[in-house]
């Protein structure tokens, strides 16, 4: 039986707007387990890296976290002080964005920003932290690493720098990695390298992967898990290949439908399904009902004023809708 | 005879202030290209950011001045055209960007934005007639006409490519560069936008060279697709073909870069090494040697050129054609 690493229960976070709260994560709940990797997928604003960021107490205001329990290994995350928080965040739980030059200090050295997480938590001497440093681009195969350890971010590529950003995330081997579209600002043939080496630090390293992404092709080869979110909100969740085979949410298979397979031969060029309309707003109250009921093909009068609890029709698939 | 011909289209940018490269150094962003495209036809360009991709789109419209080249469209050469001339051509020829917040003026009303085109090239002989077009035209891309007095801001991303559509039909084109129309978009609105743009084409018998990165996209809307590498076409084929039958080692590598929304699907990967060169200093002959899996070491030396491997597919590889 696996292990549960993190359990997240009914979060909710806002951010504070001139127009009123706008409701950006609304009652998420999700668990990953051991060495498990979870994805998150939805289009821009359902909510999802919100989601990653109160996990890790790093929302920002006008942002806050109003409600919900963070259960990483017993330890409610959401009402640890800001010191213990620390002790949490880079040793047990890291993360990586999508563009590593806004999380990378331009000033520093590579090879210095990893050995600073290494003192920090590990309380290394700073020249055995140093040493380790190029060890950790070793790892994420950076070729040359010590050269490349004593130079700045702004000399090294995109995908060499988010490179040094995982090295930075693994250094003090944690147990979570939360990857925030991490591939997103990378060309195709680069994310295929980043994703690759992600999946083998994963399996070697034993740790845990909550993957943020917007990209299905992503999610279908990296993922053992996945949560669709839609407006701040859980629609579905289910195992990989479940999900792509079966999936039960309206949103989900349109969403599914809706994307340009280049692995399919069609005969005569198929016209893409599209999902009418856009996401409602999530200022102010919002209303009862789905939120994505004024889009749905299978709309019922129910839908309209009754928000439907995500139900578990078949083990290990859960759906939120009124269908099933 | 083609809609558009480009002939070894070429593009260097000075580079300034570069200590280690010294004055005089050249960005090689675009080197002898050549391609055609047919009236209602739409040419898909991909390749990864700094390919040229987007400064050969910009170039055939003259926004870019190109370096050396031919392009003639519709029968006249572009590159000879004084800025008169160069106005009425651009009435033929028109753009859509990326980015529909950056290229829509938030000042400017949705119908100042739409008609400026008809009024800069005379389309319409009264105020009335303007409007009337500018309301058919935001019916024709799907949105109200009565959106026209609103601003660009008030508008989605999705609505704002529209509206930057509306506004590269006003003028009636035979040609349209699309660069990176959908990148922006989230999956479920670049489907709209996508259908829109085929359904627009067959309206209007429009030719699109619609360049994008995303490959999935472009092998879905193109006839023909053309791979750019650092400045030049390595390969160009019908669209299927080029799918099924990938020739060129970096054509194969970034198709089987692209992750597949089927967890059942499991394929080889070619996985790339290393980074791309430095444009300033290219790798001599076959620009992509250095990262090629099955280089041999006159790759160093020879320039290749495009072979035809079969009937409209073009390869350029000395080991594969």
């Amino acid at each position: 039986m696996t292990e549960r690493l993190l359990e997240v229960r009914n979060l909710d976070a806002q951010f504070v707007t001139r127009a009123g709260p706008v409701h950006a994560v609304d009652g998420v709940d999700l668990h990953i387990d051991q060495g498990e990797t979870l994805g998150i997928i939805g289009e821009s604003g359902c909510g999802k890296s919100v989601t990653a960021l109160s996990i890790m107490r790093l929302i920002e205001r006008p942002g806050r976290v109003v409600a919900g329990e963070i259960i990483y290994k017993g330890k409610n995350l959401a009402a640890l002080s800001s010191k213990q928080m620390r002790r949490i965040r880079g040793k047990e739980i890291s993360m990586i964005f999508q563009d590593p030059m806004t999380s990378l200090n331009p000033v520093v050295r590579c090879g210095e920003q990893i050995a600073e997480a290494l003192v920090l938590h590990e309380g290394l001497r700073w020249s055995d932290a140093l040493a380790r440093a190029v060890e950790m681009l070793t790892l994420v195969r950076i070729p040359d690493a010590r050269r490349r350890a004593r130079e700045y971010p702004h000399q090294l590529s995109g995908g060499m720098r988010q490179r040094v950003m995982i090295a930075i995330a693994l250094s003090c081997n944690p147990k979570l990695l939360i990857a925030d579209e991490p591939t997103t600002a990378l060309d195709v043939t680069i994310q295929a390298q980043i994703l690759e080496l992600l999946n083998s630090l994963k399996r070697r390293l034993d740790m845990a992967v909550l993957l943020i992404t917007h990209d299905m092709g992503v999610i279908a080869e990296t993922a053992q898990r996945v949560i669709v979110m839609y407006a701040a909100k859980v629609v579905e969740e289910a195992p990989v290949e479940e999900l792509f085979r079966d999936p039960l949410h309206p949103y989900t298979q349109g969403l599914l439908r809706s994307i340009p397979r280049i692995d399919l031969t069609a005969k005569d060029r198929q016209r893409l399904a599209t999902i009418p309309g856009t996401v409602p707003s999530l200022k102010g109250d919002i209303a009862p009902g789905c939120r994505f009921a004024t889009r749905c093909p299978f709309v019922m009068p129910v839908c309209s004023y009754k928000t439907p609890p995500l139900t578990e029709p078949r083990p290990g698939h859960r759906v939120a809708c009124w269908l099933y | 005879m083609a809609l558009l011909e480009v002939r070894n289209l070429t593009k260097h940018f000075p580079v300034r202030d570069d200590l280690l490269s010294g004055k005089g150094a050249r960005v090689h962003a675009v080197d002898d290209v050549s391609f055609t495209i047919d009236r209602g036809e739409t040419l898909g360009l991909v390749g990864e950011s700094g390919s040229g991709k987007s400064t050969t789109g910009r170039s055939i419209l003259r926004l870019i001045e190109p370096t050396s080249g031919e392009i003639v469209f519709d029968g006249e050469d572009v590159m000879r055209l004084d800025r008169g001339s160069l106005r009425r051509i651009r009435r033929d020829m028109q753009i859509i960007f990326q980015d529909p917040y950056a290229s829509l003026d938030p000042r400017m009303t949705v119908e100042r934005i739409v008609s400026e085109g008809i009024v800069i090239h005379g389309l319409a002989t009264s105020a009335g007639e303007r409007r009337e077009r500018v309301a058919a035209l935001l019916t024709t891309v799907g949105l109200s006409a009565d959106s026209m007095r609103r601003y660009a801001h008030e508008f989605s991303g999705g609505q704002r490519q529209r509206i930057g559509i509306a506004r590269a039909l006003a003028v009636n084109p035979k040609l349209i560069v699309a660069d990176e129309p959908v990148s922006a978009l989230d999956v479920s609105i670049q489907a709209q936008i996508i259908n829109l743009l085929e359904d627009l084409q067959q309206q209007f018998e429009l030719a699109y060279l619609f360049i994008a990165h995303d490959l999935s996209v472009v092998e879905h809307i193109s006839r023909r697709v053309a791979v750019m590498y650092m400045g030049r076409i390595v390969e160009i084929a019908p669209a299927r073909a080029l799918y099924d039958n990938p020739t060129h080692p970096y054509t194969e590598a970034l198709l089987s870069s692209v992750p597949i929304a089927d967890p059942t699907v499991k394929r080889a990967r070619v996985l790339l090494e290393g980074d791309l060169p430095s444009p300033v200093n290219p790798p001599s002959g076959c620009r992509f040697h250095t990262r090629c899996p099955i280089a041999v070491p006159s790759c160093a030396q020879n320039e290749q050129v495009l072979k035809e491997v079969a009937p409209g597919h073009w390869v350029a590889c000395q080991v594969r054609a």
